[in-house]
């Protein structure tokens, strides 16, 4: 779901990344990150997507794509196997986060992290107004979004706090520009690099 | 539609002696393949398909006056297909121990005079990997730009990559595994059983005696029709139909499957050769390039360089996407390019057979990348 944001992710992303690292991006829709990471920071990638059409997209991207279900988990991944291990839009669409989370971390040693903020203004507005928020970060209707999922800033930094990982890094953004104030409330994204307790 | 048209196979002799794995040597031997395309000056263009369990050299298109025998892998590999003849100059060849023209047990035994029959030496994959790289030699192709396989096909795909790593750019392993399981060991052992218990198979000297151990090769080939197809797909084709509208009370054909196998079995007897099936199930029980690593399949990949695309379909029960997945995380170990597709595909092993439209696109975007 990257391609919904355009570029501005990617920039900081690119920026938490090494050059020549190797890098899993989970989720990796038609592996435009992958190749914007290749070409920026010359890394080695591998793309995760259960998607078909996806999977075909990212084949032709030229970026190395597998075909697995993030719902079994991580576990023919080697620990430590990668530098970072980037999540881009897509944790809302995952049933077990918690040891998704984890399972990033025993594989890669930083994760990276983004998605849309549900506590957004706008979203609460939709809310407060008795309707489900539809915006730019969260263009579906209730009953055909992948999302399932729906957590705020505050909750996810919560979620990390209790579970023993380590926020290194949060940046956050409202139609791709930069929030610094609430960004619970003023961030339609946020983005995090995580480690290990 | 997009056929390679009317090909003729040729023939490649080899006088140099090949020792196989077995340790048995071999004087000589003949390979005949089919090319399709052109080869580019570079030559490096140039893409092995490595045939399954009965396929053979004849991959596309059709021959002379035989408009009807048509290759078996025509949908895949033709001008404008995902295996474009256009852009890539294509090889076929019937493997070593085959029975569609290749030397194998039913050619002359060059010390008796005679058909080898039994006497050919059991050969394997790597066996029937050495072979083709001296057709590549003899066809001036010092690297493939991809070798490609299903089932014991991708089987040599992916053994092109250990044994000759600087010769083979890309692999594409589909529906196929690094290893037999034992369930899998255990039909080959029935088949061969089958074949073997056969009184007309005359210890593999049947030939000699104008025989054909019809019987035995009939019932290896129903029960291999068995695993290559999935449950759902039996049940959709076949579901529990009659043939005559009411039940026989007897042992003749009830149910319309029992009539499919019969019909394939019977089909299958009229032009393939006994011992080839068995040498063939031997090559595959065999298969095994973590054996010489402890097992670990990650240390025997080491020496693979190659590009990988490895393909798995979900129903299929014969080689399961799990034996994909494993080759798969053992290239990642390694650090190599890999690409996998898990295809939802409801006609079990035999899918890498169809013409599935995601399976074919992927394929296709993936030779599309292949550099020549």
């Amino acid at each position: 779901m990257t391609e919904i944001f355009g570029r501005f992710d990617f920039d900081v992303i690119a920026r938490w990344i090494h050059s020549g690292e190797r890098v899993l991006d989970l989720g990796c829709g038609d592996g435009s990150l992958l190749k914007f990471l290749m070409t920026e920071r010359g890394i080695r990638g591998y793309g995760v997507d259960n998607d078909p059409d996806n999977v075909l997209a990212a084949i032709r991207n030229g970026v190395n794509v597998l075909q697995f279900d993030l719902e079994r988990g991580l576990q023919g991944f080697e620990d430590d196997s990668f530098e970072h291990v980037i999540m881009s839009l897509s944790l809302q669409t995952v049933r077990h986060t918690v040891p998704l989370v984890q399972e990033m971390l025993r594989v890669g040693h930083e994760a990276v992290v983004s998605f849309p903020n549900f506590g957004h203004r706008s979203h609460r507005e939709a809310i407060a107004s008795g309707r489900m928020p539809v915006s730019e970060a969260l263009p579906y209707q209730w009953y055909d979004s992948p999302n399932v999922r729906f957590f705020t800033i505050a909750d996810f930094e919560a979620l990390c706090g209790r579970n023993g990982i380590v926020v290194r890094e949060g940046l956050f953004f409202d139609e791709g520009r930069a929030v610094t104030e609430d960004p619970n409330l003023n961030a339609d994204v946020a983005l995090y690099r995580l480690g290990r307790g | 539609m997009n056929s390679v048209g009317v090909v003729t196979p040729q023939r490649a002799t080899f006088d140099t002696p090949i020792t196989l794995q077995s340790g048995a040597t071999l004087p000589g031997f003949e390979l005949v393949y089919e090319t399709y395309g052109e080869l580019n000056a570079e030559r490096s263009n140039a893409v092995l398909v490595c045939h399954a369990l009965s396929g053979s050299h004849h991959v596309a298109g059709t021959y002379a006056g035989q408009p009807k025998n048509v290759g078996w892998w025509d949908n895949l590999v033709g001008p404008g297909k995902p295996l474009d003849t256009n852009r890539f100059f294509v090889v076929g060849v019937n493997n070593l121990g085959g029975c569609y023209g290749s030397t194998g047990p039913m050619s002359r035994n060059p010390a008796t005079g005679r058909p080898y029959g039994a006497d050919f030496p059991v050969v394997t994959v790597e066996d029937w990997v050495v072979a083709q790289a001296r057709l590549a030699d003899h066809l001036g192709i010092v690297s493939w730009a991809a070798v490609v396989g299903g089932s014991v096909g991708g089987m040599q795909a992916l053994e092109w990559t250990l044994q000759y790593p600087s010769r083979v750019r890309h692999a594409l392993v589909i529906a196929s595994t690094p290893k037999l399981t034992a369930q899998n060991i255990a039909f080959n052992e029935v088949a061969r059983q089958a074949i073997l218990s056969d009184p007309d198979f005359h210890g593999g000297h049947f030939y000699e005696h104008g025989a054909v151990p019809a019987r035995g090769l009939r019932l290896a080939r129903m029960l291999g029709h068995i695993t290559y197809l999935s449950s759902n797909q039996m049940a959709e084709k076949f579901g529990r139909e009659l043939r005559h509208g009411k039940l026989s009370y007897g042992y003749d054909t009830d149910f319309q499957v029992e009539s499919y196998l019969r019909y394939q079995g019977d089909k299958f007897t009229g032009f393939f050769d006994a011992n080839t099936y068995l040498i063939t199930t031997k090559a595959l029980d065999y298969f095994d390039p973590a054996r010489d690593y402890g097992g670990d399949l990650k240390a025997a990949l080491a020496r693979a360089t190659a590009g990988f695309f490895v393909a798995s379909f979900t129903t299929d029960w014969r080689f399961l996407p799990e034996r994909s997945r494993e080759l798969v995380y053992a290239l990642l170990h390694n650090g190599r390019d890999v690409t996998y597709a898990e295809i939802d595909c409801d006609a079990g092993h035999d899918s890498f057979l169809l013409d599935d439209a995601h399976y074919h696109a992927d394929v296709a975007a993936y030779l599309d990348r292949i550099e020549t």
